[in-house]
């Protein structure tokens, strides 16, 4: 294996969780619903992925388990902000709070344990292939999963009625409601697919990424997701990109720092984020960009008889 | 009828006796930088509260806070254990150690200990380890087993608590290889168990074939296993998370300490200290030597033997520093001064310093 190719591995590695909890997200948005929560629905899938891979020995019944954790804590902030019509930024908020909490509870007995790995693919001759033979056909199944997970959501959003239905549901509720659309329904199946999508991410964390189970193992990882919604300004394919920007920039600070260049190491911390910022800053420069892709009623509440 | 009221005011008087001895319970708070969990720096100062809570049974009560932040975070966290009625607060990091000095002077009557600091009062003393008498044990076996000649280290912060470590390791494994290199990566966090594994994964490849860290979480020890190289636990024993590729591993013994600390509380005889204790206290313990040949664990049994008996002190010179400049002449030693503000690496490491 070349160091470039390992280097290739390790950015698919770090970026598919940043990659997946952001495509849920951005579906989430897109529907017009603003869910900060992604750190505490990530943190559950995590937690629960874990705990169910160490009890029956599998890593996919753990990776189904993180994907139902995910969604079912979406659930709550669902019936909370749809049904109830509460706050979504400060429901949203409370969801990540209550999601790390209740995970340390819940993980309590797995820490210390070490977990199961999900396998990476080993296709005889392909995973073989020079350069690129590791990356496109020996990497774990959760990569390929995104990546394909990508591509369905363009699909989806972009070339079915049900997609142009849900960003119609994002860009006015009210018309859409006046149209006949049950716009209440919707949004609570984008909820799902986005808590659905942070909970297969917390699993990825704890199942492929590093196998093992600590409190609050996320770090944060679930705001960049919801940075990198706004980054990629709701398009899909930025999203890959923007992930993997985010990849590249915090594998080739630790590579440098490897090599001994002597760049102050915390300066070379901080550049993934300064990339972030500089990227936001740009695109919010960019009026027409950001308002032609912003999901108009992002953010607002809805009560079907208004 | 006098015997009755007698014994009623015996009685209640011994029922006082006993509210006030029980009021006497002493309450030890702890603040803790990391999750009880993390199996490295915080599991052990954890094991070592429990192993209070054993030793004195119920003459001591302890509480901790968890996940505490350095910075005005902290500072209000030690106010709410020392407004709890908690008469001895160990404050576990670093980090914490202008916060601990400023609740100090606000509540003369309570004791504080901050581990690993260098700040002192009438009422907060500091306790060390000298864990780098244990990385230059790892030193030695790093050079002689190490294929490439090259480790990798993970570093938290650029504090002299950690450059001790890699400047100990060194020239451990220099005295055996005078070329051995060592790669550092700062993680710029004490605890990020995915990014202290892409730093693991990083040195890897890089072309190391042992590592080494001062980061708190099982992580890089999961990956070496993972890429089939050796690798150093870190604060507690680590070998489930790499049966077959931990070396060794420091850990951190605090329970002796704590336990003498409380005692002294109770009989009245605490006073402030600096104590910087190593093998030779017991603070040091090394995890067994595992997954090497037979002479190299020796040579390492043997290492930790001169260490513990004072024979061999890591800093003894000749040494140079990573500019060239001499540090230590000779059969020269470094005084505990020194070690405690260390900001500088010795000739040999590839890495510069952040300052």
């Amino acid at each position: 294996m070349t160091m470039f190719e390992a280097i290739l591995l390790t950015i698919a590695t770090a970026a598919t969780p940043l990659l997946i909890a952001a495509l849920g997200e951005l579906v989430v948005e897109r529907s017009g619903v603003l869910n900060l929560g992604v750190e505490g629905m990530m943190v559950m899938g995590a937690v629960a992925g874990f705990a169910i891979a160490q009890t029956t020995g599998s890593a996919w019944l753990g990776m189904i388990a993180a994907i139902l954790a995910g969604a079912a804590f979406s659930l709550l902030f669902g019936f909370l902000t749809l049904t109830l019509v509460t706050n979504q930024v400060a429901t949203g908020l409370a969801l990540t709070l209550l999601g790390l909490g209740a995970s340390a509870m819940i993980g309590e007995s797995f820490v210390g344990l070490p977990g199961v790995k999900m396998e990476a693919l080993n296709i005889p001759v392909l995973t073989d292939l020079p350069y690129v033979g590791k990356f496109l056909f020996g990497q774990d199944p959760i990569f390929y999963i995104s990546i394909l997970l990508t591509i369905g959501v363009v699909w989806f959003l972009f070339k079915t009625r049900a997609g142009l239905t849900l960003r119609a549901v994002g860009d006015n509720h009210t018309s859409a409601h006046s149209l006949g659309v049950p716009v209440v329904r919707i949004r609570y199946l984008a909820v799902l697919f986005g808590g659905a999508c942070a909970g297969l991410a917390g699993g990825q964390l704890s199942l492929v990424y590093v196998p093992q189970w600590v409190e609050n193992m996320t770090a944060g990882r679930g705001w960049i997701a919801l940075a990198l919604v706004v980054f990629a300004s709701w398009r899909p394919w930025r999203i890959l990109a923007g992930a993997y920007l985010f990849g590249a920039v915090s594998i080739g600070q630790l590579h440098a720092q490897a090599l001994g260049i002597g760049i102050p190491s915390q300066f070379m911390s901080s550049l993934p984020y300064l990339a972030t910022i500089i990227v936001l800053v740009l695109i919010s420069r960019n009026k027409r960009l950001t308002l032609m892709n912003t999901p108009t009623s992002l953010g607002k509440p809805f009560v079907p008889d208004r | 009828m006098k015997k009755l009221i007698l014994a009623l005011t015996m009685a209640a008087s011994f029922a006082v006796a006993g509210a006030a001895h029980a009021q006497e319970k002493l309450k030890v708070g702890f603040i803790y930088i990391g999750p009880p969990g993390d199996f490295g720096w915080t599991y052990q100062h954890d094991q070592g509260r429990k192993e209070l809570e054993k030793a004195l049974g119920d003459k001591v009560e302890t509480t901790f806070l968890e996940n505490v932040p350095e910075g005005a975070d902290a500072e209000r966290s030690i106010e709410r254990l020392a407004r709890a009625g908690n008469k001895l607060i160990f404050t576990t990091s670093f980090g914490y150690m202008d916060a601990t000095v400023k609740v100090a002077q606000k509540f003369p009557d309570v004791k504080f200990e901050h581990a690993t600091g260098y700040k002192t009062a009438d009422n907060v003393a500091v306790y060390n380890s000298r864990f780098y008498e244990g990385r230059y044990v790892q030193g030695v076996i790093a050079a002689k087993l190490s294929k490439t000649g090259v480790a990798g280290y993970i570093g938290s912060f650029p504090i002299p608590e950690v450059v001790q470590g890699i400047n100990s390791f060194m020239l451990g494994a220099q005295s055996v290889n005078p070329d051995f290199k060592i790669k550092v990566i700062w993680a710029n966090s004490w605890f990020d168990p995915a990014k202290e594994a892409d730093a693991a994964k990083a040195l890897v490849d890089q072309g190391v074939d042992i590592i080494t860290q001062h980061t708190d979480s099982t992580a890089p020890m999961q990956v070496a296993a993972e890429r089939k190289i050796k690798a150093f636990g870190q604060a507690s024993d680590m070998i489930k998370f790499g049966p077959e590729t931990q070396l060794t591993s420091i850990v951190d013994n605090w329970g002796p300490y704590y336990i003498e600390r409380a005692k002294a509380v109770l009989d009245g005889s605490w006073k402030t200290h600096n104590v910087f204790e190593g093998m030779h206290e017991g603070l040091v313990v090394m995890a067994p030597y595992t997954n090497m040949p037979d002479d190299v664990k020796k040579l390492a049994e043997e290492t930790q033997a001169k260490i513990t008996s004072g024979e061999l002190k890591p800093f003894t010179g000749p040494i140079k520093k990573q500019d060239g400049s001499e540090w230590l002449k000779a059969g020269e030693t470094a005084d505990d001064k020194t070690i405690l503000g260390m900001n500088f690496y010795v000739a040999g490491v590839d890495d510069k310093l952040p300052q």
